[in-house]
């Protein structure tokens, strides 16, 4: 008697403990996401308030469709996405294989690998945004010296704008792939690999037959964690380029900010927020059919 | 062996070099005069000059932006981790019918794009009249840092002995108390990590910074750092002297706490 009541005690306490917990998350993230698509279905511009917020089912998204705009945008998203995602995870591995080996000043040099990592994401931004400039900056100081009329602005030409968006995000999140990496090598026996040495087995048939399979939950899971933050870059395109030149960078996340909140196309935006959580949606389950089995049996634990 | 670890230890300072030397150039840049800044090609080394410090604090207002990052930042750490502990406790320690879906689910919501959000949130800050306040931009902050937080306190929490908590309940203490007086005390570096890590993303958060706060007066520094605008040029100098300021803080914490950080962010990502 005494114990059930306990036990029931024990539930009470573990409900009130995580209500404060689960009620913001179901308020401001779960909530949201249904209410977007509530948006959508309506015409609600910002800055007319008379017009009222009539209810147009789905036009904003038959307007969506015919929207060339947004569609080149979801474009360069998939390009970023693809692009960014596997530069950073194939990086982060390099920087994990060099980080797990042991030698002196390891731990000044994990540190310092995280340093852009750590920085705000607005500065890295106008960070590399001086440094790509077409007169004062490094990389053309580097490239040409004093030949000046050799100088490019960079960030005014479409691919290299893209380019350059990529290589600041890669600079930026690698370190991040890199740490999970770097977590799954070391729960790896070093004996192991050594075995395989006395045996005779060479460096790449080491890495290619016994590295690589056992650390490959770990790459899963930097894939899927940098898929889905790439998929929200934003501050890297406000700051360097505003989506231009010509919508070369205007990826999904800034243009339905612009369309939202610049514009004050309040139904328009969300219709474009809404593709934007389908297409992660999408994306997730089909990550989850490859790789979730694996990861879902670490969770039970 | 002996050459495997030579070659690391080289890549490893390719990828220092990397990762430093673009900072690197910003802070040399901060240090310069408005001619150095501005001379083509470039003037590599700084004569050493506070200049553009002086500008950025004077003229652009540094210091307030400073002050409400701290505001944020310091805000939101401590909301979510007062919810955070709660809740990780709940899920690490007492037995909780559908524990693997909640914690499935704070996982989801760390994925969410933020565009998703922004809409909503912004409506209904604005009916609540809390844009441009702190409480206004805190609240998606807790709600985003919830998951990560909850993360990495479960796995920290999980590690603790249960004799610990049952020793102390047999002393006299309740559930509660145990948690307060002994797992806390206990798990104080997995709570001092989980807030580094909360810390440093609403320092750095810009997204929702932006929407929310319009009104200089409340605005965060990375909102400062984006808008900064001169008359006439890019001041690109007070962007290099605030983005310093911005960041030496963090660059502080990751060389002091790079142990702890490491083991919490693959706490949350690698144990999941």
């Amino acid at each position: 008697m005494a114990l059930t009541a306990t036990r029931r005690g024990e539930r009470l306490l573990a409900w009130g403990l995580l209500l404060p917990c689960l009620a913001a998350v179901c308020a401001f993230a779960f909530w949201p996401i249904v209410y977007s698509f509530v948006l959508s279905l309506h015409r609600i511009v910002l800055g007319l308030p008379g017009l009222g917020e009539p209810f147009i089912g789905l036009g904003n998204y038959a307007r969506l469709l015919a929207d060339p705009t947004a569609r080149s945008s979801a474009a360069v998203t998939l390009v970023f996405v693809a692009v960014s995602t596997l530069l950073e995870v194939a990086l982060g591995t390099l920087m994990a294989l060099a980080l797990d080996k042991s030698f002196r000043g390891r731990g000044l040099v994990r540190a310092a690998v995280l340093v852009p990592w750590a920085i705000p994401t607005v500065v890295a931004s106008q960070m590399w945004r001086f440094i790509l400039n077409d007169r004062y900056g490094l990389l053309n100081w580097l490239l040409f010296g004093d030949q000046v009329a050799s100088y490019r602005a960079w960030l005014a030409e479409p691919g290299w704008a893209l380019a350059a968006i990529i290589s600041a995000d890669v600079w930026k999140t690698s370190a991040f792939a890199a740490l999970i990496v770097l977590a799954g090598l070391q729960t790896i026996p070093r004996e192991i690999n050594e075995a395989a040495a006395l045996d005779g087995a060479g460096p790449w048939q080491r890495f290619r037959h016994l590295t690589l399979p056992l650390v490959l939950p770990a790459l899963a899971v930097a894939l899927v964690f940098r898929t889905m933050d790439a998929f929200r870059v934003f501050d890297l395109v406000f700051v360097m380029t505003q989506g231009g030149p010509a919508n070369a960078t205007n990826v999904l996340q800034f243009y339905g900010y612009k369309k939202m909140f610049a514009e004050g196309f309040m139904g328009y935006g969300s219709a474009v927020s809404v593709m934007v959580f389908v297409m992660v949606l999408a994306v997730s389950l089909l990550y989850l059919r490859l790789v979730g089995r694996r990861l879902l049996r670490g969770e039970e634990r | 062996m002996r050459r495997g670890h030579l070659i690391a230890a080289l890549a490893a300072g390719g990828f220092c070099l990397l990762a430093l030397a673009p900072f690197a150039w910003l802070v040399l840049t901060s240090f310069k005069t408005q001619l150095e800044v501005t001379a083509i090609p470039p003037t590599p080394w700084p004569g050493g000059s506070l200049e553009f410090y002086r500008s950025a604090l004077s003229r652009y207002g540094l210091m307030h932006f400073v002050l409400n990052s701290l505001i944020v930042a310091g805000g939101t750490t401590a909301c979510t981790l007062c919810l955070g502990v709660g809740a990780a406790y709940a899920l690490a320690r007492l037995r909780m019918p559908g524990r693997p879906w909640l914690m499935g689910a704070l996982l989801l919501v760390s994925m969410f794009p933020q565009i998703s959000l922004a809409g909503p949130i912004w409506r209904m800050l604005q009916a609540a009249g809390w844009l441009n306040t702190y409480q206004g931009l805190i609240i998606p902050y807790v709600t985003l840092t919830l998951p990560l937080a909850v993360w990495i306190l479960t796995s920290y929490f999980s590690e603790l002995p249960r004799e610990l908590e049952e020793a102390a309940m047999l002393d006299g203490c309740g559930r509660l108390g145990a948690l307060v007086r002994v797992i806390l005390p206990l798990a104080g570096p997995g709570v001092f990590t989980a807030a580094i890590l909360v810390f440093i993303y609403a320092w750095n958060e810009f997204f929702f910074a932006l929407l929310i706060m319009t009104r200089r007066a409340v605005q965060t520094l990375p909102v400062g750092i984006a808008l900064f605008q001169g008359q006439f040029t890019m001041p690109w100098g007070e962007i290099a002297a605030a983005s310093t300021v911005a960041t030496a803080p963090l660059v502080a914490l990751v060389f002091i706490f790079q142990r702890r950080i490491v083991s919490g962010l693959s706490a949350g990502a690698v144990k999941g």
